[in-house]
């Protein structure tokens, strides 16, 4: 099986980790309150959906 | 012929996945809106909607193929009672799914289904009056399709008769 010869340095081991990035949510304002939200979802603020009351607040 | 269903059960078995969704569509029934993950729901809803369309056509034999999937005799009451009739007149789409978003725990896509209401006289009105239109417009559209069809026919007629007409004058 193949294995590594030499111990990866800490600068190389933090390149590569420095390219691991979260990518930001794409959120859009609610119509009713005007909260951020993520798109198609019912609003987690206020439970609208389509201006219809989808959840319980 | 139907196709099966390609792909993972829900639950794990067929045998699982036929109890989790006649349980599903009995919460459904007996309070209108339920709560549950996204792919849930959308394995739910033609379950549902066919169910509600044997509900509406009432009679003993629907009644238990019905009884089939749902053995809850209460909850298939108000199936034949309740739910039936109020979609008398909505040309199937009895369910809306609504998407809530991810769930706390493990990040489940959750959503809600729910029956829809019944439509208003004003609703179903304008949807007769859609039909209508598009039934129309079906009508003018074979009508022209029709009337083209016979001038076609009509013209090479035509020109065969001039032609016999122009061999005769010749002959003579």
């Amino acid at each position: 099986m193949a294995v590594p010869k030499r111990k990866m340095s800490r600068s190389n081991t933090r390149h590569r980790r420095s390219q691991w990035k979260a990518a930001p949510v794409s959120l859009v304002a609610c119509e009713r309150c005007h909260e951020p939200k993520l798109q198609h979802i019912a609003c987690p603020n206020c439970g609208t959906y389509n201006r219809r009351q989808v959840l319980d607040v | 012929m139907p196709q099966p269903a390609k792909g993972a059960r829900l639950g794990g078995s067929a045998a699982h996945e036929k109890l989790l969704l006649a349980n599903l569509a009995k919460s459904l029934f007996e309070h209108g809106r339920i709560t549950t993950t996204e792919a849930k729901a959308r394995r739910l809803r033609p379950v549902a909607e066919r169910l509600i369309t044997k509900a509406k056509k009432g009679d003993i034999h629907n009644r238990r193929q019905v009884l089939q999937t749902i053995t809850d005799k209460s909850v298939v009451h108000t199936l034949f009672t309740e739910i039936g009739p109020r979609y008398e007149n909505r040309p199937g789409g009895y369910t809306r799914i609504t998407k809530l978003g991810p769930r706390r725990g493990d990040n489940a896509p959750m959503a809600v289904i729910e029956l829809v209401e019944a439509l208003t006289v004003q609703q179903s009105a304008v949807g007769e009056a859609e039909a209508a239109t598009k039934r129309s417009a079906k009508d003018a559209a074979g009508d022209e399709a029709l009337a083209d069809l016979k001038k076609d026919e009509a013209a090479p007629a035509d020109a065969a008769a001039e032609a016999e007409e122009s061999d005769e004058a010749k002959d003579a």
